[in-house]
């Protein structure tokens, strides 16, 4: 099972492969992971997407809470929550191209945010499967490059992590 | 007060009440050695291979309370302390490590004996510390210690860059730390407690399995007379030796690959299986589906959460500090006119009496050869059953935790987790140090000793009259025992040869050697070694080279499928 794990730690360097280090050390697979400060400077987010059995999700969990620099862990997907991540396409557009791809980022409620002769840059947000969806449905002869920031997510309504 | 870097370490060192560090100076640490230089509080022990500094703090720790401390500089000094610091972690013990780092400006430069010790260290430490600047020398240390031994314990490495060793700043100890991301549970849930209680009192088989937790929470007198209530067979895992008194008519010996028949068989029949600072482990339960074929409840103290649920399924978690837990399962017990049915109980001891009539750790004795476990024997006569025992890994290791009957905690002192060959001696050292009047055993075998046979020569600076007991069997005797049973008996690379004579060693080091060849012998050596109270005594015991370790639960079988002995193969 897909799961999304959220977690506070200490904005410490280092803390980052100690997060890192414990999914490879102990076989667990990182689909995704996104860290940046909070708005408190002092502690940075983390957002992982991983899949394991519920037993595998569950030590997951522990260990990383075990982890001193860890402040607290949520898996935000066992309840409702949003998912957005954030994906960056350069397409070559050129002739009946350029107006078939402004055409697609509209469709998809994309934008575009860089213009030359020959490409675009279009900025898209969504969850993961909407992001799988413009890519396939566009021409992939015409990408040039893609980049996806991974997911970051938050629960939905009271469901809050803070300190 | 303004102080160096290099005595500021010093200075939490002596706040910390550390009275021996174990270490091996270097470039990158000599400004802390100068400031070891002026003081005499903090006592230094010179070892001759950093990872005997930190197989010796780690000895240390194991037969006290206390933590540990080594101190190792940089570059090679701290990738030769790796083994001792991944030993210590794999059985939880409380140890501070501090290593010399080349001066911050030339981190990352690959600079002379630069290595990335926090990077190399991640894995195998409950946490690690760069100090970037002297002002954070005195938080990070107090820091270390109190995570060293709060929580699940374990050993914490600080590594400190000589120019931060060398700056000056104002020093004041700080008389607490918090932080906000490290708040071990110590109270367990009363309702959990109460669940767990009431489970105990209605067991039909019940069955209580300890281990390495009732050490480290210094709680083995909580366990013993929650046992002593309940009335309970108990067995203590190979870390958990001394846990509960081993003469004691409730205890059935230890469990596991090489534990007895017994014990094996209540674990697995029980229909109420208390786990107390125990992790299941693999040499502990054998193959995991064949354990959970039988059905029973599982109650599982331990204060790492991720300790509980992650071989077994467990029916009623209870995280907190075991000493804490045990004393509320006594009080709720106190507080409770209730039970166990003597009856039912009396059938579950027939029936446990019954495995117990195997004699499972029967075996042949000889006229003729040595065999190893009438040494352990004759060691736990000799001593009155009262002396620490260190061991290294192998056959040696099992038969010493299999026949020296260890009825307290701290006793016993071994690499049970990493299972690393070469911690005997320093962990008798560390020991003897802590425990300067007691008997102390190190059992090994003639390949262990060699991985840090060196330290004979801090046992002479240092006065340690340890007595090493070394089983010879001229062989990688478990290696050999598994090529014997598992691999056809094609003995690829099992044989010791050109061994040393190793009483002529330790006489050339400056100690008191024995040679024993005849059973007769056996027992008038150790009795020689012991009364000789300030000397080390080398007994080398040359041993039957064929003699196998059993019971034993081969890898991937479950716990009642034991060979019991040579017959049964
Ligand atoms: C050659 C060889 C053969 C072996 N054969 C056997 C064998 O036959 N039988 C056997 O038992 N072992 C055997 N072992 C050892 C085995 O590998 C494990 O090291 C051992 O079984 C683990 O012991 P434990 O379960 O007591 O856990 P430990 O490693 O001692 O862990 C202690 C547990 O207690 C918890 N804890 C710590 N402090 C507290 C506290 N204050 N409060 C609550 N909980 C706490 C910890 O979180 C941890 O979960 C063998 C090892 C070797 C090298
Ligand atoms: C550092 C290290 N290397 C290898 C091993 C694998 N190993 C386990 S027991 C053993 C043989 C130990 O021989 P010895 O010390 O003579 O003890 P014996 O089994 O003969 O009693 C070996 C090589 C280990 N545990 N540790
Ligand atoms: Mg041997």
């Amino acid at each position: 099972m897909r799961h999304v794990i959220s977690l506070l730690i200490e904005n410490e360097s280092g803390a980052l492969s100690r997060v890192s280090g414990l999914f490879s050390a102990r076989g667990y697979n990182i689909e995704s992971l996104t860290v940046a400060p909070t708005e408190d400077a002092s502690m940075s987010r983390m957002t992982i997407v991983t899949t394991g059995s519920d037993d595998i999700i569950e030590q997951i969990t522990k260990q990383l809470n075990k982890l001193v620099e860890v402040v607290k862990v949520v898996d935000i997907s066992e309840a409702a929550h949003i998912e957005r991540e954030l994906m960056l396409t350069k397409v070559r557009a050129t002739g009946k191209d350029r107006e078939e791809m402004k055409r697609m980022a509209d469709i998809f409620r994309a934008r575009i945010i860089d213009v030359t002769d020959t490409s675009y840059v279009i900025e898209l947000t969504g969850n993961q499967a909407k992001l799988d969806a413009f890519i396939s449905a566009i021409d992939p002869a015409l990408v040039l490059e893609t980049v996806r920031s991974g997911v970051c997510g938050v629960g939905r309504g009271d469901r809050i992590l803070k300190v | 007060m303004v102080l160096s870097g290099a005595e500021i370490v010093i200075r939490c060192l002596q706040e910390e009440k550390v009275d021996y560090v174990f270490g091996y100076p270097g470039g990158a640490v000599l400004y802390i050695y100068d400031a070891l230089f002026n003081q005499d509080k903090v006592r230094h022990v010179l070892v001759r291979h950093e990872q005997a500094a930190v197989h010796a703090a780690d000895g240390y720790a194991r037969s006290t309370e206390n933590v540990g401390v080594a101190l190792v500089t940089s570059g090679p000094g701290a990738t030769n302390a790796v083994t001792g610091i991944a030993t210590a972690y794999c059985d939880s013990i409380p140890m501070v490590i501090i290593s010399g780092q080349v001066p911050t400006a030339a981190i990352g430069q690959d600079a002379f004996q630069e290595v990335d010790t926090v990077g190399i260290t991640r894995p195998c430490v409950k946490h690690n510390f760069l100090v970037k600047d002297v002002r954070d020398i005195a938080t990070t240390i107090k820091k270390a210690f109190y995570l060293a031994k709060t929580g699940r314990p374990g050993p914490v490495l600080v590594d400190i860059p000589k120019d931060v060793s060398m700056h000056k700043c104002e020093f004041e100890y700080p008389k607490e730390v918090s932080m906000r991301s490290y708040n071990p549970v110590v109270k367990g849930h009363q309702g959990q407690i109460r669940k767990a209680v009431q489970l105990l009192l209605e067991a039909k088989r019940p069955m209580i399995y300890t281990g390495g937790g009732v050490i480290l929470a210094n709680a083995a007198e909580q366990l013993t007379k929650l046992t002593r209530m309940l009335g309970f067979p108990i067995t203590n895992t190979l870390m958990g030796l001394g846990g509960y008194p081993a003469s004691d008519r409730q205890y059935l010996g230890m469990p596991g690959m090489h534990g007895t028949y017994e014990a094996n068989m209540a674990m697995h029949y029980s229909d109420v299986l208390l786990a107390v600072g125990a992790r299941f482990d693999d040499r502990v339960i054998g193959n995991p589906d064949h354990f959970a074929e039988e059905p029973r409840k599982i109650i599982h103290v331990d204060i790492d959460p991720s300790s509980i649920s992650k071989r077994v399924r467990v029916d009623v978690p209870i995280v907190g500090d075991l000493k804490e837990v045990l004393e509320e399962m006594i009080r709720q017990l106190e507080a409770n006119a209730a039970r166990p049915n003597p009856d039912t109980l009396g059938s579950w001891w027939k029936q446990v009496d019954e495995w117990r009539s195997r004699e499972c750790m029967k075996y042949k004795n000889s006229d003729e050869i040595i065999k190893p476990q009438f040494v352990i024997q004759k060691l736990w006569e000799v001593t009155g059953g009262d002396a620490i025992v260190t061991s290294d890994v192998g056959q040696h290791q099992m038969w010493a935790s299999q026949y020296y009957r260890f009825d307290k905690p701290r006793r016993w002192l071994n690499s049970g987790g990493l299972g690393t060959m070469g911690v005997g001696l320093p962990y008798a050292m560390g020991a003897q140090l802590a425990n300067p009047g007691a008997q102390v055993a190190c059992v090994t075998g003639e390949a262990s000793i060699q991985m840090n046979i060196q330290e004979l020569s801090t046992c002479k600076q240092f006065r340690l009259p340890i007595k090493i007991c070394n089983l010879n069997n001229r062989y990688l005797g478990m290696v050999r025992q598994w090529q014997q049973l598992f691999h056809g008996e094609r003995y690829s690379e099992s044989y010791m040869d050109s061994l040393p004579d190793f009483a002529k060693l330790a006489e050339a080091y400056g100690h008191v050697g024995l040679k024993i060849e005849r059973p007769s012998d056996v027992e008038g050596a150790l009795r020689e070694a012991f009364a000789r109270k300030n000397d080390l005594v080398f007994l080398d015991f040359q041993i039957d080279q064929t003699e196998n370790v059993y019971p034993m639960v081969q890898g991937g079988k479950g716990l009642t499928e034991m060979i019991l002995s040579a017959e049964d193969l």
